[in-house]
């Protein structure tokens, strides 16, 4: 399992050298990939549907826990088979749809890529490695989104899909590790049997609203929902890709695997139900104003994953059961729709539902891929769409609490998806064909047959949903949790309440879809409202925090060294004074110290008046000169407080930088005073203030006892092991002989740099 | 005397920031020394002082007998005295360098570099 997992990226690392082959005509090889995938994941279909888990372990991270657990239960191999199916008709797809492009295999690596990130995603049975392949799925889609990078607005929504889902990312990350910590494993299946109830722990609502940030982002829930639209910048063959089967039924996956661990609990179930509920309503009602096929559809494509989470909200087995179907239902005619679009979008040259009338003359295989999802969409028999509108009522109608209020929701939302689903699927076919379409040429079966196939695939299921109701739907229903539970699927139900909700919704629909014609003014009058939308609240949030940071960034990162030393110097002197203010003894105590001897006094005043001059002095002659005296002084103080090794070096040292300052003096400018009075004064207090800390920092220091366990052991094995006596060289050339060897090359670098620098002879073209 | 030595120590530091705080390359590079010479008096004093006694064993015994000044310190100076040593040379030379192209000691005027100038 580990292999089928890899290969997506190991096919894409191959792309790297293989490119060119292709990027031609083998371009349609790579559609081999998804296929031999789908045919390894469907072999399971008869094992898992005896109720067979299949598991495999790699260790990764023994030590944290973390490994590469694969599970394949009936819930990731509907997803793997999803995964693999859509994208093995995409890899296809795309192979026509991209002909010739430049970027040809790039854009295979990036699909084959995201391709097994969310294969490792729905088969990861640890929570890290779930995160990992999670981030992966974030970041291909990010190239993929972006895919036409000469254009502003695709980089612009492929940043803001990747920051939504990213933070969606890290949340999911301390999710996960919380649940880890509480549990004691990162397994999800060892989660499930530990049987602890975290519902009772006091960490799970944060775990909860960790996870449902992770989920709605990715799966594109309100108030997070922005990116997707945005999203349809990308080549259509990515849209179909990661919002029918993929990306954002990522998010969705979540919610139902972690529904056997975390749900059955007011919180997990009120706030899927809400945040569902008013993400269905809220861009149902988005897709009446949408003039773009794919704007329509991508609003229609959140409505259903808020459809997925209000099912998942509910949390009974007919809710589950509803959402699987749907899953199957949804992934079948959005696949087709966006597919469909993918086609008109290129033999028309638009997208523009105003315009586009009367193409099932010219393009008549789409046009029935468009009209067999559009009845799926809206649900009518004898499609798999049927069913799912059944099941979803029945499961709404059923709930214990304010079912009515739920129903009433559920079917405002048919109703609105039925709508866009006929503008997306029936309108563009229907009516007489304008003249500016009639040149409207078939395009390649690569292009049509896709749509086609998985149109006719969900009629199928639809009419003998026999087919998928043991080997796929029962697996899935048990894995999350509910095991042995009663699936039943058939397309006649008789009269009941259910039959009649259905037929109200169509009608409506259907009323609704002759008397809306989707007009520009329409989608005009809702932009008057967008200021309101979250998209420009958070964009709005964007804008003031890159203006924050750009005010913090310039008045810190100002580009002036002494702005940068005043800021630390500011925060040492906050932070150590006050540390001192509450610590500090002051309680100097003078016998300790040696007495002071007329020497030492003198050598001090010296001093310090050099320190004063080097600083006042308007020379620079005289301010290299007192400097030297600073550096004699410390020499002599090394003489009285037995360093005579230091005074050597020091002596010697600090006359060779004075002869260098010397000599390089005059080819440097006047020593002007640059600065104003105002800021001298700030400099100096803030200098003053620092020296002071300093002094009070060595005066406590000195209070304290010294431990001289260390200068003990060189003492006294200076002699007996290293035969020297001069403890100091003992230290130098023996002890720390290779730290000493270090420092000589330290130096002779900077011997080489002087050298270069005073042999540097630029050139004329150089000189400015 | 300790004392003095803290009072000098703080002094040095005092003045060494406040040289590099300055806009002149010249007096930011008399500031590093000034900064660097109070840094090795600061580490000196806190091995504590003694006087007359260095760290060198007597000729004829084999380990000290008697008080004697902590060599770790002294080791640690003497090391940082000859890597400023390279330190400086280097800095006073680059200035230099960088004042024959650039035609200016002021840092504000060093910002850009692909300023004309």
């Amino acid at each position: 399992m580990l292999i089928a997992i890899l290969l997506g990226f190991i096919f894409s690392l191959f792309l790297v050298f293989t490119g060119k082959v292709f990027r031609g005509k083998f371009a349609i090889l790579s559609a081999a990939i998804p296929l031999i995938l789908f045919i390894y994941f469907a072999q399971f279909i008869g094992r898992i549907s005896n109720g067979e888990v299949i598991t495999e372990m790699h260790s990764w991270v023994p030590s944290f826990g973390v490994g590469l657990g694969f599970t394949l239960d009936g819930l990731s191999l509907l997803f793997s088979l999803m995964i693999t199916g859509v994208g093995f008709l995409v890899f296809l797809y795309t192979a026509a749809y991209l002909k010739n492009h430049k970027y040809l295999d790039r854009f295979y690596g990036y699909l084959s890529m995201f391709m097994a990130a969310m294969l490792g995603l729905v088969l990861s049975d640890n929570l890290i490695s779930l995160f990992v392949f999670w981030e992966l799925t974030s970041i291909s889609s990010f190239f993929l989104i972006g895919f036409n990078n000469s254009n502003e607005a695709s980089r612009k929504s492929a940043i803001t899909a990747l920051s939504i889902t990213g933070l969606g990312g890290l949340a999911l990350l301390v999710g996960a590790i919380f649940l880890g910590v509480v549990t004691g494993t990162y397994s999800i299946a060892e989660m499930l049997n530990s049987g602890i109830d975290i519902g009772s722990n006091s960490y799970y609502s944060i775990i909860v609203v960790l996870i449902f940030v992770a989920a709605f982002t990715k799966s594109a829930q309100f108030p997070f929902h922005f990116w997707l639209p945005g999203a349809m910048k990308a080549p259509t063959p990515v849209s179909t890709y990661l919002h029918s089967a993929t990306m954002v039924k990522a998010g969705i996956y979540l919610l139902m695997r972690l529904t056997p661990v975390l749900g059955a609990h007011e919180l997990w179930n009120s706030t899927l139900i809400v945040v569902g509920a008013i993400t269905m309503v809220y861009s149902a009602v988005h897709t009446i104003f949408r003039t773009d096929l794919k704007g329509i559809l991508a609003y229609s494509t959140i409505s259903a994953l808020g459809i997925l989470v209000f099912l998942i909200g509910q949390g009974t087995t007919d809710a589950l059961l509803a959402a699987s179907v749907f899953i199957i239902v949804h992934a079948l005619y959005k696949a087709t729709l966006f597919l469909m679009t993918g086609v008109i979008d290129l033999q028309t040259g638009t997208r523009d539902t105003t315009v586009l009338r009367g193409l099932r003359k010219v393009l008549f295989p789409v046009a029935i891929a468009g009209f067999l999802a559009a009845i799926s969409s809206a649900g009518i028999p004898p499609s798999i769409g049927f069913l799912g509108k059944e099941l979803t009522y029945e499961s709404t109608l059923h709930f214990e609490y304010s079912a009515i209020l739920l129903i009433v929701l559920i079917v405002i939302t048919k109703i609105l998806l039925l709508y866009s689903g006929f503008v997306a699927g029936i309108r563009p076919f229907a009516g007489k064909l304008p003249e500016r379409f009639e040149k409207v040429r078939m395009p390649s079966p690569l292009l049509w047959m896709p749509p086609l196939l998985l149109a006719v695939t969900g009629i199928v299921f639809g009419v003998f949903p026999g087919i998928i109701e043991s080997s796929m739907i029962k697996p899935v229903v048990s894995a999350l949790g509910k095991d042995g539970a009663e699936v039943h699927l058939q397309l006649w139900h008789g009269f009941n309440t259910i039959l009649w909700l259905s037929v109200l919704t169509i009608v409506i629909g259907t009323i609704l879809y002759f008397l809306i014609k989707p007009t520009a003014r329409l989608e005009a009058g809702i932009a008057k409202l967008e200021f309101l939308s979250p998209k420009s609240i958070s964009l709005k949030i964007w804008v003031w925090f890159t203006k924050f940071s750009d005010i913090w960034t310039n008045f810190f990162q100002n580009g002036y060294l002494r702005s940068y030393v005043s800021t630390i110097l500011v925060v040492l002197i906050a932070l150590t004074g006050y540390s001192l203010y509450n610590t500090a003894q002051f309680n100097i105590n003078f016998d300790k110290f040696s007495k002071v001897t007329i020497y030492e006094a003198v050598i001090s005043l010296i001093m310090l008046v050099a320190i004063f001059y080097t600083v006042f002095t308007r020379s620079r002659l005289a301010a290299v000169a007192s400097m030297g005296v600073i550096g004699y002084a410390i020499c002599l103080l090394f003489v009285f407080y037995s360093a005579p090794d230091l005074a050597m070096t020091q002596f010697s040292i600090d006359t060779l930088t004075v002869i260098l300052f010397v000599l390089v003096l005059y080819k440097l400018p006047k020593y002007l005073r640059l600065s104003d009075y105002k800021t001298r004064i700030k400099d100096g207090v803030l200098s003053l203030a620092v020296g002071a800390i300093i002094t009070v920092l060595v005066l406590e220091v000195l209070a304290e006892p010294v431990n001289g366990e260390v200068s003990d052991f060189y003492a006294n094995n200076a002699y007996l092991l290293a035969h020297g006596k001069n403890v100091v060289n003992v230290i130098l050339v023996d002890f720390r002989g290779a730290d000493t060897m270090i420092e000589i090359s330290v130096l002779s670098i900077a011997a080489i740099g002087v050298f270069g620098l005073l042999k540097l002879r630029l050139k004329k073209s150089d000189q400015r | 005397m300790e004392v003095i030595l803290a009072i000098l120590i703080g002094v040095l530091y005092a003045a060494g920031i406040y040289m590099i705080l300055r806009r002149s390359l010249v007096k930011l590079i008399l500031g590093i020394i000034i900064l660097g010479n109070g840094a090795n008096l600061l580490i000196f004093l806190l091995g504590r002082i003694v006087k007359g006694s260095p760290p060198i064993i007597p000729g004829d015994s084999e380990v000290f007998e008697s008080i004697y000044a902590d060599p770790v310190p002294q080791a640690l100076i003497l090391t940082a005295i000859v890597i400023s040593f390279g330190l400086q040379s280097f800095a006073i030379i680059l200035i230099k360098r960088a004042y024959k192209v650039v035609k200016t000691d002021d840092l504000d005027e060093m910002n850009a570099i692909d300023k004309d100038s």
